[in-house]
């Protein structure tokens, strides 16, 4: 699903974030992403959904060779995947509705299947009796599930979180990575980036680490091969 | 896999059995709008949502109409000054007359043919005859100078021909080349009108014309800039959304759409504003230029503005708002990219 060849990125200034990185996610597989911040977890996701472009080497996501692809075919790409954000990234002057919808309306899914769709994504986060609030009357944890159930909502075969429970205490963070397991379990990639030690531990995945730009450990490599 | 996803449908659509490939279209088809029906709905979607927007924020929305609606209004306010104008020197019928003074030894047969001639001019509506007596006792009435004339012991007016041309399309290149033909014909000695005052006031009407016209002109370029900030404004405030909207696959076009409906808003907003603001205008004007014209024995009401050169100035509007939305949106909207 996700191929990294020899993948360098390096900023304006020569600063390397990631440098000859190689690595392969399976379809259907679930990673997590780890290592100390500044490691290069963002950078390396940031390549995936095309937000920024390897400086060298190849990536392969879905078959679609990122390197290759333009600045035009981009959005058609992203469709492809769900993100999910630290900051949540939800739009405050929308209710909770308007905010999982979004990715339906852009694709131009029929109004009846959006409100089913919406509604089947709130109640696999447990938000169903939300949907009218405004994302500020909810607390952080409910406001990241709405931010999952965004990112889901579109049904995408990949899915990327960036520190998804960064701001959450122990038990909310494993029912977020609880939902993530569920939505891995039926046939979707998800790669999880996440410096939370309790909750790599607590999950019986294959971990990435970086460290200095590099990949430094990769538990599955052995299950690979 | 639980689940069939737009993207593994086109992609396997090679491989797939006919039945199993006509079941995925049907799904497809029960879940997505059709290419016709997505490009609509995306535009009810982007016309409905800006709408509600701009109900929402009354003030600005108000506030952005009224400066565009000022810029509308005044070069349709002009245009309205002129229109009407025009319309006034449409009470130019006397002194519109050509005056033919025919030779003294015309006969009574000629006089007849010679009219009969005229009459049937496409751009003459008749023909009065003033003989040598008649004109005598008119210009003794008219001037006071009787006694003076009467110590020349003879009429010296000459008869003449009263002319009154078709106020339809009768411009002053007409009346030039009516006087021409007019000159052309046997036993008149001299054909007059006073068109210098038609020229000149069809010359400052041109000339306002192009007043009008340059002051468009310069107040559209007005708009498009005012437009062009405003949305700018809006784009700034969006910002998280639009970075949002990228996130999650929406085109630039998608993006750029509401903007776009914005700009047709405000131009549409400005275009009534403007439409409000003249017609209240004219109606204030009407009773003192109906008061003025009474002064002069004439009946003038004040046109208010027509309804094609009213429809024309809302597109106007419309137009240089969605210009306005178009540029702002193409400068300022590849700057907001996801970091």
């Amino acid at each position: 699903m996700i191929e990294f060849t020899n993948v360098v990125k390096r900023y304006p200034g020569g600063y390397e974030a990631l440098s000859n990185l190689s690595f392969h996610v399976a379809p259907a597989e679930m990673v997590f992403l780890t290592g100390h911040s500044g490691a290069g977890k963002s950078t390396l996701l940031k390549l995936i959904a095309l937000i920024e472009r390897a400086t060298r080497g190849h990536i392969l996501v879905d078959r679609s060779n990122l390197g290759q692809m333009s600045r035009r075919n981009i959005p058609h790409f992203r469709r492809s995947m769900g993100i999910v954000f630290q900051n949540h990234n939800l739009l405050f002057d929308r209710s909770v509705f308007d905010n999982v919808a979004l990715p339906l309306i852009i694709t131009g899914v029929r109004n009846r299947e959006i409100g089913r769709r919406v509604r089947a994504a709130l109640d696999k986060v447990g938000l169903l009796g939300k949907e009218k609030h405004l994302p500020i009357a909810l607390s952080t944890g409910e406001q990241q599930r709405v931010g999952i159930a965004r990112a889901v909502v579109n049904r995408p075969k990949l899915l990327l979180a960036d520190e998804p429970t960064g701001n959450l205490d122990p038990e909310l963070s494993a029912e977020i990575m609880g939902i993530f397991q569920d939505f891995n379990s039926i046939g979707t990639t998800v790669m999880v980036a996440t410096h939370d030690v309790a909750i790599i531990d607590k999950f019986p995945f294959r971990v990435l680490k970086l460290g200095q730009s590099r990949l430094i450990s990769d538990s599955g490599s052995e299950q690979r091969h | 896999m639980g689940f069939v996803s737009a993207a593994s449908y086109t992609r396997n659509r090679g491989r797939l059995p006919p039945e199993a490939r006509a079941v995925a279209r049907r799904e497809r088809d029960n879940i997505y709008h059709s290419f016709v029906g997505r490009y609509f709905g995306s535009h009810l979607w982007a016309m409905v949502s800006t709408l509600g927007q701009f109900w929402r924020t009354p003030f600005s929305s108000l506030m952005t109409s009224l400066v565009l609606g000022v810029a509308l209004a005044l070069p349709t306010g002009l245009y309205v000054l002129l229109d009407n104008t025009r319309q006034l020197t449409g009470v130019w019928d006397d002194s519109a007359q050509i005056t033919v003074f025919l030779d003294e030894s015309l006969q009574d047969v000629e006089r007849t043919a010679l009219i009969d001639t005229i009459s049937q001019h496409e751009h003459v509506s008749g023909v009065t005859f003033i003989s040598k007596e008649q004109a005598l006792s008119e210009f003794k009435q008219m001037s006071g100078l009787g006694d003076a004339i009467e110590v020349l012991g003879e009429n010296p007016l000459p008869p003449v021909l009263i002319i009154t041309p078709l106020f339809q399309g009768f411009t002053p290149e007409v009346a030039q080349s009516l006087i021409a033909y007019l000159k052309t014909l046997p036993r008149i000695s001299a054909v007059q009108m006073d068109l210098q005052w038609v020229k000149r006031l069809n010359g400052l009407l041109d000339i306002g014309q192009y007043g009008l016209y340059l002051f468009a002109a310069f107040l559209g370029i007005a708009i498009l800039v005012v437009v062009g900030n405003t949305i700018r404004l809006i784009i700034q405030n969006k910002r998280q959304e639009i970075v949002v909207t990228k996130l999650i696959g929406g085109t630039d076009a998608f993006i750029r759409r509401p903007f776009l409906y914005w700009g047709v808003w405000f131009g549409l907003g400005g275009g009534a504003v403007a439409w409000l603001l003249v017609t209240a205008t004219v109606w204030t004007l009407r009773g003192p230029v109906s008061q003025l014209a009474s002064l002069y024995n004439a009946q003038y009401l004040l046109q208010y503005l027509g309804l094609i050169p009213g429809i024309t100035m809302l597109s106007a509007g419309i137009i240089l708002g969605l210009g306005g939305a178009w540029l702002s949106v193409g400068r300022h909207l590849r700057e907001i990219e996801p970091r």
